[in-house]
Parts: C-alpha cells; structure tokens; sequence
C-alpha cells in the first residue's frame, strides 16, 4: 500500500475513539532491537497506528570526547560508533581531519584504506542481511553470513592486531604497512566469498516467507528519502542516485571500476537486494585494489610533520626525536588551521561525515558527527505506519540501525 | 554539473542584496554567512530556487574560547543538491539571550531529529518545530553538555541519577 494511502488510514482510527487503542513498549532490551532502542507502539489490534523512537540508551559522550582526545587519539573512540564496520568509521575521520590540516595521502595508503573501507562494507551488509534474516525466521542464512565476517575479522587482525576495533588509521597513514599474510588472507577471502554471497542468495532470493514478510513492507518513496535525508543503501534502494564513492571520488575509488546499486521499489526487500549486490561491487574494488597496489611508502613523508617518523630514525636522529616528541605532548602537536571543514564518506550505512573545527591546535575544537544510523532511524516511524507489528522486525532489521552510532 | 561559486554568489546578491551575507571557501567546503533573521529567506531560495533539496546535516559549534570568535554559536546546515552532487554550508550565528532560530522542519523534514539534537546538546530552541524535546539527554537533564563551559567529566548528573532497584519495580 503507498504510503499516503497508509498514513489516511492511521489518522482516522487515530481520531477517533482511542479507547481500542493500546500501546506497547518495544525495547530497549528486545532481542530484535539487536541493541539498546525503544520504541513506543501505539496498536490498533495487530496493526500500528503510531510509533515513537525513544533514543540515547547508549549515549556517551563521544562528540566531548572528540573535543578531548587528538586527532589520532579520537580513532579509538570512532571505532565504537559503528561497531559493525569500525574501520570505515576511522577512514572517515581520518579523511576529515586531514581535509582540514591539508595533507595528500601517498597513492599506497588511499588504496590500503580503499581495502580496508571496502571489507568493512561487506562486513556491514553481511551483519545486517544476516541479522535481518534472523529476525525473520531464516537462521540458515545468518549463520552462512557470519562465517564469512569471521575470516573479515581476521583480516583486519592481520593488518592491524586487533579484531573488532583495528584503530588502523593515523593522520597521514596507517599504523602498519600490510604484509604478505594479509595479502595471502584477503586473496583466499575473494576466492571464496562469491561462493558463500551465492549460498546466502540461494537461501533468501526466492524463500517465499522472507519474500512476503519484507516486500511492500516499508515503502520508501525517492521524494520521502531525500525530504528525510537517507542516504547509503536505503536512499539507493529508493531510486535515489547517489553514491559518494561516486559523486565526490575520494581515496582511490575514481581508479576503479564498479556500478551503484540502485532499485526502485524502496520497501525492505529492495534494501535487501541493493545490499547483496553493492557486497559483489565491493569485492570487486578489494580485487582490483589488491591486484594494482603501487608500491612505495604507506605514510606521507616525515618532513610534513604530520607523522610519526620510523622506530629507527627516533633512536639514530635528534631530528626524528624531536619530531616523535612534538607528536606525543599534547601542547605541540599539528598545527591545525582555525577554519573549519566537514567531510563524509560513503560507509555501509550511508553519508558518514564528520564536522571538524580546528583552532590551532592537535585536538579537533568541535569533532561533530553526522551518523547514518541517526537520520535513518527517524524514517521508521514514517515507514511503519499502517503495518502490523510483526513487521517492526523487518522494517528495523532493512534500516541496520546500530544504536551505538545512533547515540554515540 | 557544478555551478560555480561565483555564478551561486551573483545570484545570491541580486536576490538578497550583497550586504545581507557573506561568503567564504576552504577546501572546497562553499560557505554562505548569513544573519539569524534571513535565515530562512536564505534556505528556501536554495531549495526552491537552486536545487538544495536535501539537507544533509545541521550542527552548531559553541565558540566561546575559539580563537578571534565574535559570535558565541554557530549554526551549520549543509545542503545538498541530489540531481548535481554540490553541497553549500550555510552559517548563522547566535550570542546568548537571544538563542532561537526559526525551524527549518517545513522545509525538511531531516531536521526533525537534527534540530532536537542541537537542542538536547547547545540549548538553542528551534521556533516552529513540531516536538522539541530532549532527544539523547533524558529530560530531566539541566544542562547542555556540548557547550564549552560544561565539564568533560559532567556536574555529577550521572551520580545523582535515580536508581530502581529490582524490588521497586
């Protein structure tokens, strides 16, 4: 049913007599609400009337936090905002504070990053296919997609060391060069990942109950998304043509060949379809990625000031010395300009950006951000409307709302 | 296709004229300066007769230390065109006592949750929007923790919160 048709049918039996009317809480500690949100139900019988989000279980403070910690500090704590792609929350900051100081990644890293962005998409669609899958009585299909994030994760603890938060990313570089491991790793990963992506096809494309619990359900319309300001996967699922990997090329993705994904319909089974297929997309910028890394230094040249020079050279050189100290105490530091900039990458969810002021010094003045997660979830109480209750799981699991982003 | 700044600013001052606003670059970011007043003439005439139709982000930034800072807020609302890709920030700023702004709410509907943010997080009350309410902070909070005159570690709200305890409830 349109939405205007439903939103019809949700005033007249919100004008009339309340009395069959009953609420119900949902959340914030319901397994389908996968983390802390709540919504409150207004029901008539099965169908709901109206809901209202009630949000910031999860809050804490990042954005003073931002104003606390360094530049390089502060990734550590971007990393828990979307915890189901971390790395790409750090590529992002990270393309925004060096916006904003003005330094020019080395060709080596804006790939490495390009990787690493492109796993933590795949990663992102999987957790959330598989989740919304789950929620919906497929288990099957859960399980095929966690198998794979499991050998994404140890990945990025090849890379970086560390699992679930990799912290991989620093101004102007990375933490670690990869190494042939990794290479290794990944290339075993992109041999069998269409395989499993097909397996997951196989078990919900044509699975009559997903089909009829997710299609027509929660339709989005192009002009709702762009009034509302979806973007990503849910925008795209609508019509809406727009792909910042695409229309503002940052990193290495203009070298690369890939399509945007986009359907028409904008219900949950649209969302779906759009994510499975950008996960094809993304493996195959990994691939093209890897095969055509440049060589060359992973960071930019120590003379910027702008990087921790080498181990070696701290011990050997005053100049390294000097510069590794200038890095670590807090009143040195970058020199950041006192002007202002915001910067957004296209993550899973959708338009990541970051808003960051400087004053001068190496810690971000005001580090604001713009969290996909956050925009999207204030579409589902237009989305819901005029459905039935059994239909929140779907509607919440197509929209991947992570509460810790959400609140942040 | 991307229009140029200067064509965007031509038309800017033949509408509003050219003393109503101010304009500034960097890095790419294309920053229209304007008063609190003209605020909305300014928003609807990128909606409507430039294209903006989406608003992609709205913030504030508390300028109370910042260096050569003349205005204690300001508000950010970054507007994008979907058809061409451009974005424009459009600024205003804000001293205290008079900390209102009309609501952008009519003419997105994005601003709902971004507006109560701002609110939740600086104080600055949106005239005009449907349900302005403390959308993170719970409401029985007092202060608006993003300025720069409240502490990293808080008042001590977090202490004094009102624990339930399982026979309670």
């Amino acid at each position: 049913m349109p939405i205007e048709q439903l939103e019809k049918v949700a005033i007249d039996a919100a004008t009339e007599d309340h009395e069959y009317l009953w609420t119900l809480n949902f959340g914030p500690q319901h397994p389908a609400t996968h983390t802390t949100l709540r919504l409150i139900l207004t029901l008539d019988g099965e169908k709901v009337v109206k809901a209202v989000p009630d949000i910031g279980y999860l809050h804490s403070g990042f954005e003073k936090l931002g104003e606390d910690l360094d530049f390089n500090q502060y990734v550590t704590i971007v990393d828990r905002m979307n915890y189901i792609s971390p790395i790409a929350n750090e590529v992002a900051w990270h393309h925004a504070v060096e916006k904003l100081l003005g330094i020019e990644l080395t060709k080596r890293c804006k790939y490495i990053r390009t990787i690493m962005a492109e796993l933590a998409r795949i990663s992102d669609h999987l957790l959330c296919i598989g989740a919304a899958a789950l929620d919906l009585g497929a288990f099957t299909a859960f399980l095929y997609a966690f198998n794979q994030r499991e050998l994404l994760y140890d990945i990025y603890e090849t890379a970086s060391g560390q699992r679930f938060h990799p912290s991989y990313t620093r101004v102007g570089g990375l933490l670690f060069d990869i190494n042939d491991v990794f290479v290794e790793k990944l290339r075993a990963f992109l041999k069998n990942f269409p395989k499993a992506h097909a397996d997951v096809c196989r078990l919900l494309n044509r699975n009559r109950i997903f089909i009829e619990r997710t299609r027509d359900i929660g339709v989005l319309t192009r002009e709702q998304a762009i009034d509302l300001g979806c973007t990503g996967p849910i925008a795209r699922a609508s019509g809406v043509v727009r792909d910042l990997r695409k229309d503002e090329p940052y990193l290495a993705y203009a070298d690369f060949d890939f399509k945007v994904i986009c359907a028409r319909s904008g219900d949950c089974f649209a969302r779906y379809l759009v994510r499975m297929d950008e996960m094809l997309e993304s493996a195959k910028i990994v691939q093209q990625a890897l095969e055509n890394l440049p060589p060359g230094p992973v960071n930019v040249d120590a003379d910027s000031k702008a990087v921790f020079p080498e181990q070696k050279s701290v011990y050997r050189s005053i100049e390294s010395m000097i510069q590794h100290f200038e890095l670590v105490m807090p009143n040195r530091q970058w020199a950041s300009p006192v002007d202002e900039v915001y910067g957004a990458n296209e993550t899973a969810n959708g338009e990541l950006g970051f808003y960051v002021v400087g004053d001068g010094s190496g810690v971000a003045y005001r580090a604001r951000t713009r969290p996909p997660s956050y925009i999207h979830f204030a579409v589902f109480p237009y989305l819901i409307v005029g459905h039935q209750i059994s239909d929140v799981v779907a509607v919440l699991g197509s929209l991947n709302i992570i509460a810790a982003e959400l609140d942040r | 296709m991307l229009m140029a700044f200067d064509t965007l600013t031509a038309s800017l001052r033949e509408r509003f004229g050219s003393d109503s606003f101010t304009t500034s670059e960097f890095r790419a970011n294309r920053r229209v300066h304007v008063k609190p007043d003209r605020l909305v003439a300014f928003l609807k005439y990128f909606k409507d007769e430039a294209g903006f139709d989406m608003l992609a982000e709205l913030t504030a930034v508390d300028y109370l230390r910042y260096p050569g800072a003349q205005n204690r807020f300001g508000v950010i609302y970054v507007l994008l065109n979907t058809a061409s890709g451009e974005r424009i920030y459009v600024k205003t700023s804000l001293n205290e006592a008079e900390l209102t702004l009309p609501s952008a709410f009519p003419l997105w509907k994005s601003a709902d949750w971004l507006e109560r943010e701002v609110y939740d997080m600086y104080g600055i009350v949106f005239e005009g929007h449907p349900d302005l309410r403390r959308i993170l902070l719970p409401e029985a909070f007092t202060s608006f923790p993003l300025r720069k005159d409240y502490p990293l570690r808080g008042k001590g709200e977090r202490h004094n919160f009102p624990v339930i305890t399982r026979a309670e409830s």
